[in-house]
């Protein structure tokens, strides 16, 4: 066993090499950060990480965090197949301007696109007037946040997903055809499962995109305590305040739970591709 | 079920897929499409099911496609009951095996549905009868191309469709694994009966397994017949080409009844209609060289080079070619046993 090992190696070269690369990059540029991270805050003690997780600013900065980013993410989703599946299967005057612009929020710094959105969505912006003349808040307001959200997360799910919908095997949807699948059975039993790896991978980009992110939301959200205080917000002005102590610990919860949250989709995804033989 | 097909075309743009074609496949046949690729014959084979659209018809005669004497060209591939299996497979790969086996059963109309204990039976008698018990919780991916393959077939067995289309089935899987799917295809047919038409490049497949066969080339049909018939007595210099090796000579024929006589006719020869001899066999005998022997197989393949300067292959049965001592280099003779010509006219 070890000897066919050492062989198969051989047949490929540069294996030692590049195994050595990798994990010196990967260590030099996650690990350590990450490493630092873990050992200023472990200077805090559990008592004051509990004591700070339990500050209600906190929990609500937190609570507003994850629940903004998942529930951007599902939508950028769902809306990001309907958008990906346009591009792909139908062939219309714009096409290439409308892929063309996808990328565009992905491409401009965070801050121009805290700008702009502010611009539109603020109580004197064109489509915010229009909102608050319905009594909706567009800006500084928990839906600011979300509108940033799914702005930014945007071309992560429709670049994950075009692909996928690409290499769909139209001899499938022939075959369901053939057995007396009606379109909408056909879409919804084996074109949708199809996509369903695909889906998650852009849940998951979209999400991670939106957890992060910073400047877009920091204009439109207000930072109202208690209210639109996204949780890297607090730790800038943990930071500061120069409690150095107190943003750490912020740090350390939501990279636990980040960590907690993409581990469990990417579970999702070995046990899908285990399953149907996929590796 | 019988299908009928009654002058049909299709065109892609302004290429010519299918031209005025016009075939009856009668109640539990198996009939082939056999041709190149570019011959048309996948085409005719999806129209029939329904993928394809036909072009509009010029009169009522035109661009009729029947199952059972039932016009059925307007409608769609869902409702016209018909099993289709792909070169490829086209397995739901999120599927196991049984769930792919019993789409068809399960997306049926809530009115029509079977209960889920006879959909459980029906699905498992199939996987009896493609010899993949126990393979129900398998997913597609997990198989050989000869197991898809035969996962599709009962997919599309399932429906109990009317007519049963295969597209090249075999096209993807190595030479054994063909031999031995073609000989169960031809079983499975006795077994379940079901109207087929097969599509398929390869003539061997062809003559082996069905009842009948259409041979096709540019858009058309050139002859329908049985296997026996298509080879034996074949209706053009296409189909004799085709279907097997085949020698060209050019030269006077003379037909027998008649005595009519064609000069620079093409004459054709199949490699096991040759006799070769040591000596001169009469006026039809022509003086040649061997250049190669391959002795691999039932029969030795003979490999010479005439007087003419023509290259020709004969085939001796290999317990003769035992006792001929033949050797590269040695002049021989060859006489043709038998001959196909083909010439619309004969000029006297």
């Amino acid at each position: 066993m070890s000897a066919m090992r050492a062989t198969q190696t051989r047949r490929l070269p540069g294996f030692g090499l590049t195994l050595g690369f990798t994990l010196f990059y990967v260590t030099l540029m996650i690990v350590i950060p990450i490493a630092a991270l873990l050992f200023k805050a472990s200077s805090i003690s559990m008592q004051e990480l509990v004591e700070t997780f339990k500050t209600p600013r906190v929990q609500a900065s937190l609570r507003l965090t994850f629940g903004a980013s998942l529930l951007a993410a599902t939508i950028n989703t769902l809306f990001g197949f309907i958008v990906a599946w346009t591009l792909v299967r139908y062939r219309f005057v714009g096409r290439r301007l409308i892929d063309s612009l996808i990328d565009l929020p992905f491409a401009m710094p965070t801050a121009v696109s805290g700008i702009a959105l502010m611009a539109i969505y603020a109580p004197t912006g064109i489509v915010g007037k229009q909102f608050l003349a319905w009594g909706i808040k567009t800006a500084i307001s928990p839906l600011g946040v979300l509108i940033a959200l799914i702005f930014i997360g945007f071309p992560f799910a429709v670049r994950t997903m075009q692909p996928a919908i690409e290499e769909l095997e139209l001899e499938a949807e022939q075959a369901s055809a053939s057995l007396g699948a009606s379109r909408f059975q056909t879409f919804l039993r084996v074109t949708v499962p199809s996509l369903i790896p695909a889906a998650l991978t852009g849940f998951t980009l979209a999400l991670a995109r939106a957890l992060g992110e910073y400047g877009s939301v920091i204009f439109i959200a207000g930072n109202l305590p208690m209210r639109t205080e996204i949780a890297s917000l607090l730790i800038v002005s943990r930071l500061d305040e120069n409690d150095i102590v107190g943003a750490c610990a912020i740090a350390v919860v939501m990279l636990a739970a980040t960590f907690v949250l993409l581990l469990a989709i990417q579970g999702i995804q070995w046990r899908i591709e285990r399953k149907t033989g996929r590796n | 079920m019988s299908v009928e097909v009654q002058h049909v075309s299709k065109t892609f743009g302004s290429y010519k897929a299918i031209e005025d074609v016009s075939l009856k496949v009668h109640s539990g046949e198996l009939v082939a499409l056999l041709g190149p690729s570019g011959s048309g014959k996948t085409t005719l084979l999806r129209m029939i099911a329904g993928l394809e659209v036909p072009d509009p018809p010029a009169n009522q005669d035109e661009g009729k496609i029947l199952f059972f004497d039932q016009d059925v060209a307007t409608r769609s591939v869902s409702e016209r009951q018909v099993g289709f299996v792909f070169q490829h497979y086209a397995l739901f790969k999120h599927m196991s095996v049984f769930e792919n086996i019993a789409f068809g059963l399960r997306v049926r109309p809530r009115s029509q549905r079977l209960p889920k204990a006879q959909i459980d039976q029906r699905v498992k008698e199939l996987l009896q009868l493609i010899q993949l018990e126990g393979f129900g919780n398998r997913f597609p991916l997990q198989l050989s191309g000869g197991q898809r393959q035969r996962v599709a077939l009962a997919r599309a067995l399932a429906i109990e469709p009317k007519v049963l289309l295969l597209d090249e089935p075999f096209g993807a899987l190595d030479a054994k694994v063909r031999q031995k799917l073609r000989e169960w295809l031809r079983r499975l047919h006795e077994q379940v009966h079901t109207t087929t038409i097969l599509v398929t490049h390869d003539q061997e497949e062809a003559l082996e397994v069905a009842d009948r066969v259409v041979v096709m080339n540019h858009a058309k049909i050139e002859q329908i017949g049985t296997p026996e018939e298509v080879f034996h007595n074949p209706a053009s210099e296409f189909v004799i080409d085709f279907l097997g090796s085949v020698n060209v000579f050019s030269g006077r024929h003379v037909e027998p009844s008649s005595e009519a006589k064609t000069d620079g006719a093409k004459i054709y020869v199949r490699p096991h209609e040759l006799q070769i001899s040591k000596e001169s066999l009469g006026s039809a005998s022509i003086s040649a060289q061997i250049q190669r022997i391959q002795r691999a197989g039932t029969s030795a393949k003979v490999f010479v080079h005439t007087n003419k300067e023509q290259n020709v292959r004969v085939d001796v049965p290999i317990h003769e070619f035992q006792f001929m001592d033949l050797e590269i280099h040695q002049q021989v003779f060859i006489t043709p046993l038998q001959s196909h010509v083909f010439s619309p006219d004969y000029t006297i």
